[in-house]
């Protein structure tokens, strides 16, 4: 039973995630849904076709994945250079199904007051709960957030910690579905982690969340980095699939944030200023 | 004694609970059960040909199902013998509860991993299946309280039937059935997280003590 196939240009414009080359290359062809509407990914020269009842759809194979496009003329897909540096190891973590919005997902990932409670032990543990003033900026060059002096107390910041630390972050939001953050290295203290979702919304809530890093790790095993990840998105997702509304409410007055919530805000006001009508419920609605 | 464990893997959490609350002390190895499905993968089938997690260890022992994992933790390290009573009617109570468990897994679990890990197989009727099990055990428990019984079998204490329901029951949401309806329900997870020993997974939290 499939929704009324979304018609919102912002979500129709963009390029969406659907399937890693991980999973594609092991299974052959894989079936999913992206905007309520049923597709198709098969190995093909180049890497992949994307097929909309047998109809192709615009392709494009970047940063690990098969992205497809509903749109006329999609912007290119963001930058992610940390995804070309050779000596990074690229892990893809999963891909989960959860019953919630896009908007909803990326808020999560941006959240740090969240970590004590949700993550208790690894990215935050009590009494160090508090969320330290941090720097948030749009960029309309980039057109993308970013924030930035993001710091917090983390027992066990990634899979090749072994003792807390202070951790110091910094999130992009370069896509709206999409973020990647950035951590200090436990392994190399110049260098920075990437951590990504992309996420496949499959309908207004509804989505494919698609994990994975880009990290400085030369010790740990794919499957340690994977269980590491997959644990911290375990315990996430029944919390998002407890949020009502499910759709990300774009009305400044809808939900009360606190300071904590500065990424969000700025988040909110992006999409809104998108005109996304899409998986939200915009101001005035 | 050794788990081959996957975090995310409702059983598994059935044997980690169990061992957990006997206070045994193991060592896991992690299966990749979830992108890779190296359960299915010669190596993992060559120690449980079912290639079906979670699978014990012990010595030169070797439990490949989550019934035969309970029913040996309990025999062997439960000198109470509360786990897995051995009178006639815990004995038949136990093993039907179980049964149901097995029953939970083809079902509500079945439901979770298809819309979280995109199993094949249809999760309507999947939650037609749970929903239908999830009501006779709301029923039988919320007729457990009015009687004075707070577990599924009869005994004054849990057993390893509550251990085998537990991860299917706490763990349905993943799989898109909500609890709101069936409160009896709700109320024995609570008591379940409130046994002496009890441990969580990612996507279960401990409740509060009980006033």
């Amino acid at each position: 039973m499939m929704a009324q196939p979304c018609t919102d240009t912002v979500m129709l414009e963009h390029w969406h995630p659907v399937v890693s080359l991980d999973e594609l290359r092991g299974a052959g062809r894989c079936r999913t849904v992206l905007l309520d509407r049923p597709v198709e990914i098969v190995r093909a020269a180049g890497g992949a076709r994307v097929l909309c009842d047998s109809a192709p759809v615009q392709t494009l194979v970047q940063y690990g994945y098969v992205w497809a496009s509903f749109g006329t003329a999609p912007a290119p897909l963001f930058p992610f250079p940390e995804f070309d540096e050779a000596d990074r190891r690229f892990v893809v973590t999963g891909v989960f199904g959860v019953q919630v919005s896009a908007g909803r997902a990326i808020e999560n990932f941006l959240d740090m007051g969240h970590f004590p409670y949700v993550h208790t032990g690894i990215l935050g543990e009590e009494p160090h709960t508090e969320v330290k003033e941090y720097d948030v900026e749009i960029s309309q060059s980039r057109d993308e957030i970013l924030a930035t002096r993001c710091r917090f107390y983390q027992p066990k910041a990634a899979v090749s910690s072994d003792e807390g630390a202070d951790v110091e972050y910094i999130y992009r939001v370069p896509h709206p579905n999409c973020s990647v953050l950035y951590k200090s290295s436990p392994v190399d203290e110049t260098r920075l982690d990437a951590i990504y979702i992309f996420v496949q919304p499959m309908g207004q809530e509804k989505i494919r969340a698609h994990t994975g890093m880009c990290i400085i790790d030369d010790a740990s095993t794919d499957l340690d980095i994977r269980s590491f990840q997959q644990t911290i998105f375990g315990q996430d997702k029944p919390i998002l699939e407890n949020q009502y509304p499910r759709r990300l409410p774009l009305d400044p007055r809808a939900e009360t944030p606190i300071r904590a919530d500065k990424s969000a805000i700025a988040y909110r006001r992006w999409l809104a200023a998108k005109g996304l009508g899409w998986g939200v419920i915009p101001a005035g609605a | 004694m050794k788990l081959y464990d996957f975090e995310l893997h409702a059983e598994c959490y059935a044997a980690r609970l169990m061992l957990s609350l006997l206070g045994v002390t193991y060592q896991t190895e992690a299966v990749d059960f979830y992108p890779e499905a190296a359960h299915l993968a010669p190596e993992f089938r060559a120690i449980n040909p079912l290639g079906r997690l979670p699978l014990l260890e012990d010595g030169t022992l070797r439990f490949g199902t989550v019934q035969g994992i309970l029913s040996y933790l309990a025999a062997a390290y439960d000198p109470t013998g509360h786990w897995a009573p051995d009178t006639a009617v815990l004995r038949g109570e136990v093993a039907g509860w179980m049964a149901v468990a097995g029953e939970l897994a083809a079902t509500a679990g079945q439901a979770r991993l298809i819309e979280t890990m995109f199993a094949d197989g249809d999760a309507e009727a999947a939650r037609a299946g749970a929903e239908a099990l999830l009501r006779v055990i709301d029923q039988h428990l919320w007729f457990g309280e009015v009687e004075g019984r707070d577990w599924l079998c009869s005994a004054t204490h849990p057993t390893i039937a509550d251990i085998a329901c537990f991860p299917h029951v706490v763990l349905s949401e993943d799989g898109g059935i909500s609890r709101q309806d069936y409160p009896a329900i709700r109320r024995w997870i609570d008591r379940v997280k409130r046994l002496e020993g009890f441990t969580v997974m990612s996507g279960v939290f401990p409740t509060s003590s009980a006033l």
